[in-house]
């Protein structure tokens, strides 16, 4: 089985079942949602079999695949993973399914068909992908502009009131930076040209090359504006908000569990190794970004009254976190930050899902329009809690162990910037408690209390200086259902507690939470070989950090 | 020492952790189903936990016992194992937490007994426990850490637990986030244990720690304190402790006695290889802990709630534990002794409190008690027990190990030691007097009860406990100083203890803190004792007083300095953020996408536009590659 090109097959299956789905006939909705799990169960599937064919101690790149595309240009369908790529696959091959579980029930707005969703959904996952995948530049640079199609679409086409400015914004963005990046991209094949007679687009080729310290920098700029912007560094960052607020919740969850990582994985795959030099000199300025970011995000996360806008700025301040891990160029810090990639994912989406659950049944984004929702819904909130305690990195769940690897392999090269970065923890105790007590705490109020019988327009009315429920697809169906109920005794909630459906949702990821809060080193053994190679790539000893007492010691 | 490689049952001390935390789980997992039996299973874990516990003890024989699990994290040159080390230290530690634990888990099936959430109520109570163990147990600081902040979730799920009030969501959220600050403090100390050592466990860090210059220990010192001042609600992070009391009471005996805020002396204790490098973190240390026992003594002579009064002392009373540790090796063994002698009356005392509560409809006003003796005669007896023994009255628990923490500051020959001597014996004085003040206010007097309330004893399930928790008051300060010494116990740990050379001779203390006490209670009754008890507080106080009912204004020093300008920074941001940053980009943006309004409106216009960009792209490369060909 080892010659299966299963990469190829994960780029292939939720191609071809977008382009199903996109042919179903209307009418066939039900059809639509049931292909669109049952691909991403094989893709799953898929990504475990790879991981089982890795071999961890093996070759840097494995079940390698190479096609020759573009011969004129040396441009080759090439498909190969590390450790690192591989647990991003692994990243999508568990989010995907989930997503898909948690907008079954999602209508679309306006005229669209939810068979559009899906296949919007399959076709970004296939994506998504080929841009970890691949390990020609070109290749590479084709996916990641690619990728911006599908998400346009799931954000303009199913998303917030604010959909379409969200939209068109986050594509302005992602362009600007994809075209500055295809300029550096056509940069390296130039220089390549030049050193070894014929342009190549292979990354190994590529890695190989001495590139002048000058040329190194401009390219390394031209690489990691669009990174920048896509695994938002302040100050490329005001994009993400309105797109993770608009999108749709499962989008929102790819959006900032995936996609966004691109950016990180980027900084990792091409920034260091291509550009060493430039990337030891620029680290400086990229670190005052990054920590810049985690206070400046935290603080802005919690001054924010909407539920999704403050979860995609916690986003903003995680990125931080594995930038820094990423430009300490310690092997602890960067393998901390590949796997705070994966666990980001994990917390971060889990945390989206829970509180589109809690937008589902109120209507509303806002966090002024929840309160006491524990008392009646206690796994709603549990799951809550368990999001949010993953988000500030409690020890226990996954989130601890990448956040301590990040600082600790940190704090030896880069000790400043460490500290400040350490402070960060006291701020992620706060949005996030912040928000857990104001949304669950407290006695019931908000607009998941029963409209009193003097004001039947009361629930409307609490909702109005929300922003109306069109904003995600389930609250329409949620607020139907509850206008259904009979009414009870007013100041009561009518929030109900997680469905089973709900359940399914956020068990897994409450599951991975718990398991990778205990024992990473599986994970751990699969990103070190990738990152120690990318490490010694950079200059730095891919043995790790050596202990600095015995100089201090002596005098 | 030699680590002595895990056998018999104490190769099983994982199981201590386990127990407690598999009980949480089922608990919390098995949902509704385990209702009816769920606090009994909560309570006979920790039970078995305590057995367990005092079996590996007795198997000890003054070893060090290593019990390696798995490996938790291992990259570069970091190498966290996953392992216990069960030692004389550790093992005391076990016993508190599970004993006192488990007594405090039986009290609580009967006062939770009304409450529709019990169940999940033993849930974060195993939690707790679980985690304290962990703290107390592991080999290493990141474990340590890992126990440590589970200690804070459960803290903060437990003081929430009535979460629909405002109060106590606000208290736990303020208890958690000071915590995490300290937590700052303990992470920065492993990271440079780390960077300095390359190690993290406690042979690797203890073993190096003589080959660091001074500077750098002096500064894992100072920051492991800031991790144990979270804990343990010292100075300046002390604010937190007495909010804590809007959890249940059995939470607050957990909390106060026998669980979180002994964590940051055990700590201390435990890195004792560091800080005997180090005089300069030492004498940070004497200074937090004399400071906060000041504190806490003086707040809690003005407090009506009688929660706040004990916490406050609970406060005040770590602040010795610190003072001690802060000594170095001389005050390790007092301040543990102490450490353990509170864990018995001060947990006993919560109780106490718990019951008086109970019967009289939750009020916590002692302005609204009296004459509570006659009524609820076990509670009065075990309550006035506590009492005495946290008082210091002579041959109860505290006289010992009050008395032995005084000695050794004076010990210190210095004017500093006579300094601290002096500061615990007056606050010696000042205990006596809050806690008869207390003792008169509930028990003594006219009742001044709300109408209405008809107090009665507290059922068996509750009481059990109390007798059993004041034996421990009478008794143990006998048993750990005179009678089977923990100096003795703790020797592989601590080395041998020094004759010490006292300055002021020990019965010269005695009879001093005896006289001191003896004021305190006398002042207490002329204050409180001979006349009638206002049942609303006096407004027209003196600025001292007034000082000390808000706990010299902590609270307010934390809103002005903290928490106004982070608010204030916040919303500046959020402003700069929305308008500053996004705002230059859009501007950028409407330019180039001018009409994306309209342009949104219509799908096929965008995907023009879309079309038309990538084709701009595509003739972008297109030229560039031509360019490279053709040159």
């Amino acid at each position: 089985m080892s010659d299966f090109p299963y990469l190829l097959t994960m780029i292939a299956v939720p191609a071809v079942g977008a382009a199903a789905v996109a042919a179903l006939p209307r009418g066939r909705e039900g059809t639509a949602r049931q292909l669109a799990l049952g691909v991403s169960l094989v893709v799953l599937l898929l990504a475990v079999l790879t991981t089982i064919a890795f071999d961890a101690g093996g070759e840097r790149f494995q079940l390698t695949t190479s096609v020759s595309w573009i011969p004129d240009f040396g441009v080759d369908f090439a498909l190969g993973v590390d450790g690192i790529a591989l647990v991003m696959l692994l990243l999508i091959g568990v989010l995907v399914p989930v997503v898909v579980v948690a907008s079954w029930r999602d209508e679309p707005t306006g005229r669209r068909s939810m068979r559009a969703f899906w296949a919007w959904l399959l076709l970004l996952e296939s994506m998504m992908v080929g841009v970890f995948a691949a390990t020609d530049v070109f290749l590479f640079y084709v996916f990641f502009e690619a990728m911006l199609v599908p998400m346009y679409f799931l954000i303009g086409s199913f998303g917030g009131p604010r959909r379409q400015y969200a939209a068109v914004k986050f594509f302005l963005y992602s362009l600007v930076g994809g075209l500055v990046m295809l300029a550096a991209v056509i940069g390296l094949y130039v220089v390549s040209a030049n050193e070894l007679g014929e342009g190549t687009f292979a990354f190994d080729a590529l890695r190989q090359i001495e590139i002048d310290p000058g040329v190194q920098k401009l390219l390394f700029l031209g690489f990691f504006v669009a990174f920048a912007i896509k695994a938002p560094l302040v100050p490329f960052h005001t994009w993400l908000p309105d797109s993770g607020a608009e999108a749709p919740i499962g989008g929102a969850v790819l959006l900032v569990g995936v996609l966004d990582k691109v950016g990180t994985f980027g900084f990792i795959r091409y920034c260091l190794p291509l550009f060493p030099d430039a990337s030891r000199d620029l680290a400086p300025y990229v670190l005052v970004l990054a920590v810049a970011g985690i206070l400046y995000a935290a603080l802005l996360a919690m001054g924010q009254s909407d539920m999704k806008r403050l979860v995609s700025y916690t986003s903003i301040a995680h990125f931080g976190f594995i930038a820094l891990g990423i430009f300490a160029f310690t092997t602890e810090a960067t393998t901390g930050a590949v796997l705070y990639m994966v666990n980001h994912g994990i917390a971060t989406g889990l945390l989206f899902l829970v509180v589109g659950m809690l937008i589902a049944r109120g209507g509303s984004r806002l966090v002024g329009d929840y309160g006491g929702v524990a008392t009646q819904a206690p796994l709603l909130a549990g799951v809550f809690l368990i999001a949010g305690l993953a988000s500030l990195a409690l020890p226990g769940t996954n989130s601890f162990v990448s956040e301590f690897l990040v600082l600790i392999g940190s704090f030896p090269t880069r000790p400043v910037f460490t500290v400040l970065a350490t402070v960060g923890i006291v701020l992620a105790a706060l949005y996030v408690l912040l928000l857990y007590q104001r949304t669950m705490h407290g006695p019931p109020r908000g607009v998941l209390l029963e409209p009193a019988p003097e004001t039947p327009a009361g629930a409307t009315g609490a909702g109005d200086g929300a922003t109306p429920a069109t904003g995600s697809g389930g609250g329409a169906t949620a607020a139907t259902a509850t206008l259904e109920a009979p009414a009870a005794a007013p100041a009561r909630l009518r929030v109900r507690d997680l469905s089973r459906r709900e359940l399914a949702v956020a068990a897994p990821m409450v599951a991975i939470v718990i398991a990778l809060g205990f024992y990473p080193q599986p994970l751990i053994d699969l990103i070190e070989p990738a990152v120690a190679a990318t490490m010694s790539d950079v200059g730095a000893d891919p043995a790790g950090v050596s202990p600095q007492a015995p100089v201090e010691g002596t005098d | 020492m030699d680590t002595a490689p895990a056998d018999g049952l104490i190769a099983a001390s994982w199981l201590l952790i386990a127990l407690p935390l598999a009980g949480a789980a089922v608990l919390l997992l098995g949902g509704r189903r385990t209702d009816r039996w769920g606090h009994l299973l909560g309570t006979g874990t920790v039970v078995a936990a305590f057995a367990l516990g005092l079996l590996c003890t007795l198997q000890l024989d003054g070893r060090r016992v290593d019990v390696d699990l798995f490996t938790f994290v291992s990259t570069g040159s970091l190498d966290v194992q996953a392992g216990l080390l069960f030692d004389p230290l550790s093992a005391v530690f076990v016993l508190l937490i599970t004993g006192v634990g488990a007594l405090i888990h039986v009290y609580s099936i009967g006062y939770m007994a009304h409450d529709p959430r019990r169940r999940r109520f033993f849930a974060y109570l195993n939690l707790f426990v679980a985690a304290m163990l962990l703290l107390v147990l592991g080999d290493n600081f990141v474990a340590l850490y890992v126990g440590w902040e589970g200690v804070g979730l459960a803290s903060y799920l437990l003081i929430a637990f009535w979460h629909e009030r405002p109060s106590a969501a606000t208290a736990a959220k303020k208890a958690f986030i000071m915590n995490r600050v300290g937590d700052v403090g303990l992470a920065l100390a492993i990271f440079l244990m780390f960077a300095q050592l390359g190690t993290v466990s406690y042979d690797g860090v203890f073993g190096a720690v003589g080959t660091l210059a001074a500077g750098t220990v002096t500064a894992i010192g100072l920051l492991l304190l800031l991790g144990a001042c979270g804990k343990s609600g010292q100075f300046p992070l002390q604010a937190w402790l007495p909010d804590a009391m809007e959890g249940p009471t059995p939470v607050s005996a957990l909390i106060h006695a026998a669980t979180m805020v002994t964590a940051g002396v055990y700590l201390i204790a435990r890195s004792a290889p560091i800080y005997d490098q180090t005089p300069t973190a030492r004498a940070v240390v004497l200074a937090v802990g004399a400071l906060t026992l000041m504190i806490g003594a003086i707040a809690g002579c003005a407090q009506d709630d009688i929660k706040k009064v004990l916490a406050y002392s609970t406060v005040s009373q770590i602040g010795y534990m610190f003072l001690a540790v802060g000594l170095g090796p001389v005050g390790y063994v007092a301040g543990l002794a102490h450490l353990l002698t509170h864990g018995f009356f001060k947990a006993g005392l919560f109780l106490g409190a718990g019951s008086v509560m109970h019967a009289m409809d939750d009020e916590v006003d002692m302005r609204r008690f009296g004459g509570l003796a006659s009524r609820m005669k076990v509670t009065f007896v075990t309550f006035g027990l506590g009492y005495l023994a946290l008082i210091g009255f002579p041959f109860l628990s505290g006289f010992y190990t009050k008395d032995a923490i005084i000695e050794a500051a004076f010990d210190r020959g210095d004017g500093w030691g006579y300094l601290l001597g002096g500061v615990a014996i007056l606050a010696a004085g000042l205990t006596a007097f809050y806690m008869t003040r207390l003792m008169l206010m509930t028990f003594f007097g006219r009742p001044r009860w709300e109408p209405g309330v008809h107090p009665h004893e507290s059922p068996t399930v509750m009481t059990a406990p109390m007798v059993l928790l004041a034996v421990g008051s009478v008794l143990a300060g006998f048993l750990l100083v005179v009678a089977f010494p923990l100096e003795s116990w703790l020797t592989p740990v601590f080395g041998e203890p020094e004759e010490a050379e006292h300055v002021v001779a020990p019965l010269v203390v005695s009879v001093l803190v005896t006289v001191v006490m003896a004021l305190g209670v006398l002042t207490a009754w002329l204050f409180v004792g001979r006349r009638e008890v206002p049942v609303t507080a006096p407004v027209r106080v003196s600025p001292v007083t007034r000082a000390a009912r808000r706990a010299l204004y902590a609270d307010a020093v934390n809103e002005s300095l903290f928490m106004r300008p982070g608010q204030w920074l916040t919303r500046a941001l959020v402003f700069f953020d929305n308008r500053g940053v996004d705002g230059a980009v859009n501007g950028l943006a409407a330019t180039l996408g001018g009409s994306s309004s309209r342009l949104g409106r219509t799908q096929t216009g965008f995907v023009r536009s879309y079309a038309l960009s990538m084709l701009g792209g595509a003739v972008v490369v297109a030229g560039a590659l031509l360019a490279v060909t053709a040159g």
